[in-house]
């Protein structure tokens, strides 16, 4: 019996389909996982796992969170970036934050389970909380003082031209104080919960503000990762973080920071990437060589 | 050494690396294409598959078979993730739902991988290693096998003939992707990417709280993912995951494994029509706009506008330490000047105009290198508007490579250009009128941004997204599933139908008034041509969106 043409090309079509999942989908992956049980090649081929004392702690490649239940930083660690991941560096559920450079409007809703934060105001929260953490000056460009973005919504007679009539920095509510007291001889006033002052006409205008161009603290230490698993952080936020850890463990500031340079990967062959601390293992080493008292 | 001397010198060492293996490699995939000698194991797969592989295909057997292949691929995929809870290596995940499942079975097979899903909570190992990873193989096979087919056009006289798809797509996969994919994976692994069957390896991390390293097949997916220019990531967060691209230079590694065959392609051209230079011509054309993304995409992303990145102080929302800035900005700006689509940090996040140059470089056509195939006929068909709109200046009939362009080559190439500009900006549009851009994450220009980028990613079968737009609904799967399979077949069919006409012409000897296609001049018309088809088309929408966010 001879099969209609069109047939007979969707049977060689799925018989390919068949040949080829059995030939790709089974055969060159299963040989692959083979391959990556050669001694050597097995412990990166399973994730790179590290264990102390027969106990996994957990990857070389993953970052993890140094902070207690409460989400408050354990200050004998040093810290890993902000993750989106999650509630933070959870491999099941890898996430960025996928806000844009011009999220700089929080949603401040009256129940607050509904308000959200706009990129800038995280921003402008981790500078704050890390200066503080290891004492110096979290102040950033468009940051308020009390750390959430240094954003206005002006009001003009015309809508976008004419004076100015009315003035709300947009993500600070009560009991703050405006960071700016007046915009253009208009007072600012506070956000009200439940508004939407971009909607009801006024134009977002972020301030600049006089801090430093180039804060004390790190960028790497305010921004989310892509992944939300960075191992790494810069070596100018490991450096931020030395003598507080140094502190807390009663070590030597000179030993800590030898051991940071331990665990820093340089550029691969000198200009590939940047350098970067790998923040877990050492962590682990610290807990090695400076047990917490 | 200065982060941004870093960054230079890491885009020279990809651009010396494919100058590198441009005729070696080239050569090497000409004659795989060319060879009529079957292997053992290639006659086992003729035979099992039942096609004859000395039989020539005229160019509407070819498209059939292309169509057929790719409809079966989309069933079976279907079927694989709606049964998957049934199969091993589940990992106890439930069914894909039926949207979901519709537009991720299109969207390998088209080879786009736009991914509405986390992969490490919707697809279990076995889906992924042999469902969708083995279409990130045979739809790029497919991809070549097509511009191959249309090489043949210009280089074969007075036939209908325009070779065996099957034979075609056997001898690309198993002698081109394969081979490679097994060294990539091999570098990837000692890198440090995972590649068992684990379901996940439950710790108690430094503090005492819990963490699940999850495992899976992923070097082995992630090098076809690449070198396909797939870009379906095992994971969620793709590329940027440590297991996927685990250090710097396993990022070189895939920035080049996703720009090897596109840059190469020009070469197997050459070679087939009988003339390297004018490979060298299209290659050159590919050259300078990837040259030129690049840059900008490094220059906007290092010099940080926008308020939140002058805030940070460097746009690294959303990119990973080990990379930065710059290595970002240049996978950014491979990922889209292919098809490929793979992220190793997130464009969402972006500074304005360092978002939209890969926005630019998808409503290019991808044609600078392009995705694998698919980059080089789309090339070949801007060269052919070119040719036509140079022969209107001049009043001569235009011709190229000596088959003259006619009424019918013309239209087949207009239509093929203006398919993915109509689904994009009508897509577009559609999430509008519907409501459904109230998915998008980001309010404001950057909000018609994440939707403008994801019905241009999908047209264009890239895959990348401005990744805070929320696209698991039915609305979307369903739009973004019809954008990727119209965006993907017409042009193939367009493709061929030129092919098998150009193949049937007997070729005009070059006179005096011939356009030399190979010359620099040509080359810069291209590019103007390109460039200016691209600027007319979109600018409107890109002046409400990132324009009016970045300036």
């Amino acid at each position: 019996m001879r099969l209609p043409t069109w047939l007979a090309q969707h049977l060689a079509a799925l018989r390919a389909v068949l040949v080829f999942t059995v030939l790709l989908g089974i055969a060159y992956p299963l040989a692959m996982v083979a391959v990556g049980r050669i001694p050597g090649l097995d412990g990166r081929a399973d994730g790179s796992l590290i264990s102390v004392d027969g106990r996994t702690v957990g990857s070389s490649l993953i970052g993890q969170s140094f902070t207690d239940a409460d989400g408050n930083p354990i200050v004998r660690y040093f810290q890993s970036r902000p993750s989106a991941a999650g509630d933070g560096y959870d491999p099941t559920s890898t996430s960025a934050s996928n806000l844009g450079p011009e999220s700089v409007v929080d949603t401040i809703a009256t129940d607050p389970e509904e308000s959200t934060q706009s990129l800038l105001t995280q921003v402008c929260a981790r500078s704050r909380a890390v200066g503080e953490l290891d004492g110096v000056d979290g102040s950033r460009p468009f940051c308020t003082p009390d750390g959430v973005g240094a954003v206005l919504a002006v009001f003009r007679a015309d809508g976008l031209t004419g004076p100015v009539t009315r003035v709300v920095s947009v993500n600070q509510t009560a009991p703050a104080t405006p960071f700016l007291a007046t915009y253009e001889g208009v007072p600012v006033e506070l956000a009200q919960p439940g508004h939407d002052y971009v909607a009801e006409g006024g134009i977002v205008t972020p301030i600049r503000g006089d801090a430093p161009a180039d804060p004390a603290v790190p960028a790497d230490a305010v921004t989310a990762s892509g992944s939300g698993l960075d191992p790494h952080i810069s070596p100018a936020y490991a450096e931020l973080q030395v003598n507080r850890v140094a502190r807390e463990r009663g070590a030597d500031p000179a030993a800590v920071r030898r051991l940071v340079e331990a665990h820093t990967t340089g550029r691969a062959l000198g200009f590939m990437g940047e350098p970067g601390v790998n923040v877990l293992e050492l962590n682990l080493a610290l807990d090695r060589e400076f047990p917490a008292r | 050494m200065t982060t941004t001397t870093a960054g230079v010198i890491f885009v020279l060492s990809l651009v010396v690396s494919l100058v590198a293996i441009y005729r070696p490699f080239g050569d090497y995939m000409y004659r795989v294409v060319s060879g009529t000698r079957q292997s053992r194991v290639e006659r086992g797969i003729y035979r099992l598959v039942g096609v004859n592989p000395a039989a020539e295909q005229t160019w509407g057997v070819y498209a059939r078979s292309v169509l057929a292949f790719s409809a079966v691929s989309i069933l079976f995929l279907y079927a694989f993730q709606r049964l998957q809870n049934h199969l091993w290596l589940s990992l106890g995940l439930d069914p894909v739902m039926t949207h979901g499942a519709w537009n991720t079975a299109v969207s390998f097979v088209t080879n786009t991988n736009w991914q509405w899903y986390s992969g490490e909570s919707t697809m279990g190992h076995l889906v992924q290693m042999a469902g969708l990873a083995v279409q990130n193989f045979v739809s790029a096979a497919v991809g070549i096998a097509v511009a191959i087919a249309l090489v043949r056009g210009f280089a074969r006289q007075r036939t209908g003939h325009l070779g065996n798809f099957w034979v075609d797509l056997t001898r690309i996969t198993l002698r081109v992707l394969l081979p490679i994919a097994v060294l990539g994976a091999l570098a990837l692994m000692i890198g440090g990417a995972v590649q068992n069957l684990s379901g996940g390896t439950d710790v108690t991390t430094l503090t005492g709280g819990t963490q699940t390293i999850t495992g899976g097949p992923v070097a082995s997916q992630e090098v076809i993912k690449e070198l396909g220019t797939n870009g379906g990531g095992f994971y969620n967060v793709n590329s940027a995951h440590p297991f996927e691209n685990p250090t710097s230079w396993t990022n070189w590694i895939e920035i080049f494994l996703i720009l090897m065959i596109p840059f190469s392609l020009p070469r197997v051209f050459g070679r087939m029509v009988g003339q390297n230079r004018q490979g060298y011509a299209i290659a050159a054309v590919m050259a300078i706009l990837a040259l030129a993304s690049v840059t900008l995409t490094n220059v906007f992303e290092l010099s940080g506008h926008g308020t939140v990145p002058q805030a940070v102080g460097a746009a690294l929302e959303g990119k990973e330490v080990r990379f930065d800035v710059s290595n970002s900005a240049t996978f950014a700006a491979a990922t889209t000047l292919t098809s490929t689509g793979a992220v190793n940090s997130f464009h969402d996040s972006y500074t304005a105009l360092g978002g939209m140059v890969p926005l630019v470089n998808m409503m290019l056509g991808e044609v600078a290198p392009g995705g694998v195939g698919a980059g080089l006929y789309g090339l070949l068909i801007l060269a052919v508007i070119t040719v036509f709109v140079a022969g209107l200046m001049v009043g001569r009939t235009p011709e190229y490579l000596g088959k003259k362009i006619g009424a019918r080559e013309i239209k087949f190439a207009s239509m093929y250009f203006l398919i993915t500009p109509a689904l994009v900006l009508i897509g577009t549009a559609a999430a509008f009128a519907t409501g459904n851009n109230a998915t998008a994450l980001n309010v404001g220009p950057h909000g018609l941004t994440e939707v403008l980028y994801a019905f241009t990613s999908a047209s264009n079968n890239n895959g990348s997204a401005f990744a805070g737009i929320t696209v698991n609904t039915a609305w979307w799967n369903t739009a973004l599933g019809l954008c990727m399979l119209l965006g993907r077949f017409l042009p193939i069919i367009f493709v061929l139908a030129l092919a098998g006409s150009l193949a049937r012409q007997q070729p005009t000897p070059a006179s005096e008034g011939t356009l030399p296609t190979h010359r620099p001049l040509f080359v810069g018309m291209v590019v103007g041509v390109t460039v200016v088809l691209v600027a007319l088309t979109f600018l409107p929408a890109l002046a409400l969106g990132p324009l009016a966010e970045g300036l």
